[in-house]
């Protein structure tokens, strides 16, 4: 590598002393050029916070605080909440976690324990990581044609309204899009657990699981579960595989099998037709709410990967 | 306190070590199935005409993506275009930067940026763009999509920097070569490999998004290469076709889902190899 090396300083200094001028860029301008870069990203986050706020004024200064807790959605009489979504996105994102938990602990345990090096593992970890690659318009897609008729079996075995879509649907489909988040941060974690501890736990005649049980989860643990916010907040502000599956209803969901809404579907369903400003507004103030709550999530859990040595 | 014997232990062990494999091993399956059902469904239309042609009205047979390929590829352009030299430039700067007040806010601009849901970044697009210029446009849409690259295009540039040795840098500027000079003729070519890796990944990561277009790049069923126009997109095809009632639209949307997944995992492919075969090292 010595050579190359070589050869990018020279060819650098080439352009540089051959024909000798003065710069055309002096050092402090370029820094200063860095330092724009820098503050043009601060600049955009504050500029989308603050268009957030001032687009949804007309909302915010009608409604209040009352916004969050009124359960009517009505275009026509110009009477909006946002309580029927909330109640919708929370309940679709937790049953999701539920439903993922289930699969991404096995997967982080399996990929940072088990088996870490090898042919198996690789297969499985870049499989895992595709399916955190598949866009979202065909896991609805696929969630509409393939997961509702077989929710609609099902429904129609329990003897609840068949619709097919719906919180559960949607959960469903929500559970597989954020399985590879919070898998690869638990493997991650998990593989930083020190060996010493294991080898001695190991010795002192515990097997595999007690290791796992009284030794890794313990100490990854905080890691494990700051990977699980993450995926919530994926979750909370996934738009299109929830909005083509939900079966978009605007009232208060009255069970897992009934179809709903959440803050991210009925943007995406009702912004192009809002007719009035203060309907445009009230669709933008739900994005603000679901802008508030994914950003205090996702730090709070980047803030417990921090502090746990990992590198996201 | 009896301890429970051994035999009991072991076969604890055994069993939670089965279940693992068990539950790894199904959560491999939906990508399975997801490649097979859209394959099965959508091989039937995928041909020539099919990629080359524009999109028929419903009940004529026929009818193509054509429109949707070409939008996409001006979203990414443009998206391109207004993401790479500011994430690169603000990459540069946090390496440069290790600390700081700036550089540490920065830093958290850009993984609160990360996690801010698609849909509000096309909510932003709309206000400072779709509004601002009075229509829809494939501008604002490719202005969503870079908002989303960012985050992705400037930690791979910071990651790359920081493994390129300090003795390089120090050695150029020891042969009389400007800190300007230094950083984008020395360091930069170094770390090229790490950044082209970084902004592949951010192409791929957009290239399926079909939220933040909605109300940016909206759509279009004529072929448009006017960025102050709407456009279609692919993802944005697959969506309006597939919420369709009509059966001949879902059989074409089924035909632009292999060829977006096609496109969407081999970005992701041509990533991981490049950054295998390519690597910044030192």
């Amino acid at each position: 590598m010595n050579e190359r090396r070589a050869e990018v300083l020279v060819l650098g200094a080439k352009a540089e002393t051959m024909h000798w001028q003065k710069p055309a860029l002096s050092e402090s301008s370029f820094r200063k050029i860095l330092s724009i870069a820098g503050a043009v990203v601060l600049l955009l986050l504050l500029a989308i916070f603050f268009s957030l706020v001032i687009a949804s004024f007309p909302s915010i200064r009608n409604f209040g605080i009352r916004f969050l807790f009124s359960a009517t959605w009505d275009p026509v009489r110009s009477e909006f909440g946002a309580f029927p979504f909330l109640v919708g996105t929370l309940a679709t994102s937790f049953l999701a976690l539920m439903i993922s938990v289930l699969f991404s602990i096995p997967i982080s345990l399996f990929l940072g324990e088990y088996s870490t090096q090898g042919a198996t593992p690789t297969f499985i970890k870049s499989t895992i990581e595709l399916l955190a690659g598949v866009p979202s318009v065909i896991y609805g897609f696929c969630g509409l044609f393939l997961l509702a008729p077989l929710v609609r079996a099902l429904e129609l075995k329990l003897g609840v309204a068949p619709y097919g879509v719906g919180i559960f649907t949607a959960s469903l489909v929500l559970s597989i899009m954020i399985i590879p988040y919070s898998a690869s941060i638990g493997r991650e974690v998990i593989s930083l657990v020190p060996s010493d501890l294991k080898e001695a736990a190991l010795s002192l005649g515990a097997t595999r699981f007690e290791v796992i049980r009284k030794v890794v989860l313990p100490y990854a643990g905080s890691g494990i579960v700051a990977g699980i916010l993450l995926s919530l907040g994926r979750a909370l502000g996934e738009t299109m595989a929830v909005t083509m599956v939900i079966g978009n209803s605007n009232f208060i969901p009255k069970g897992i099998f009934s179809p709903a809404n959440t803050l991210a579907s009925v943007i995406a369903n009702e912004f192009t037709e809002a007719t009035g400003s203060l309907y445009l507004s009230s669709l933008i103030e739900l994005g603000l709410v679901l802008f508030i709550v994914t950003t205090i999530i996702n730090l709070i859990s980047k803030l417990i990967i921090r502090r746990m040595g990992g590198g996201v | 306190m009896k301890e429970p014997s051994i035999k009991k232990r072991i076969l604890w062990d055994k069993l939670f070590k089965g279940t693992i494999l068990l539950l790894t091993f199904c959560s491999i399956l939906p990508m399975f199935f997801i490649l097979f059902f859209i394959t099965s469904k959508g091989i039937s239309v995928i041909n020539w005409r099919f990629l080359t042609q524009l999109p028929k009205p419903v009940g004529e047979l026929g009818g193509g993506i054509s429109n949707g390929i070409i939008g996409t590829f001006i979203l990414i352009v443009i998206s391109v275009a207004f993401s790479v030299p500011i994430g690169i430039l603000a990459g540069i700067f946090l390496s440069e930067n290790r600390k700081g007040r700036l550089a540490s806010l920065t830093r958290l601009c850009v993984e609160t940026l990360q996690g801010i849901p698609s849909i509000v970044i096309g909510i932003i697009a709309y206000i400072w763009l779709v509004v601002l210029m009075g229509s829809f446009s494939a501008l604002s849409g490719g202005m969503a999509l870079g908002l989303m690259m960012l985050p992705v295009i400037i930690p791979a540039t910071e990651e790359t920097f920081k493994l390129i040795p300090e003795s390089l840098k120090e050695a150029s500027l020891a042969l009389g070569v400007s800190y300007p000079s230094t950083i984008l003729k020395v360091i930069l070519p170094a770390g090229v490999s790490g950044i082209a890796t970084g902004i592949l990944l951010s192409i791929a990561r957009v290239a399926g998004e079909t939220a933040p277009l909605l109300f940016t790049a909206f759509g279009s069923p004529f072929m448009n290469f006017n960025i102050l126009k709407p456009v279609n997109s692919l993802p944005l095809m697959i969506f309006n076709y597939a919420t369709s009632p009509y059966p001949d639209w879902h059989t074409l949307a089924w035909g632009a889902s292999i060829v977006l997944m096609a496109f969407v995992l081999g970005l992701n492919l041509l990533t991981k190899v490049v950054t295998r075969r390519w690597k910044v090292q030192f």
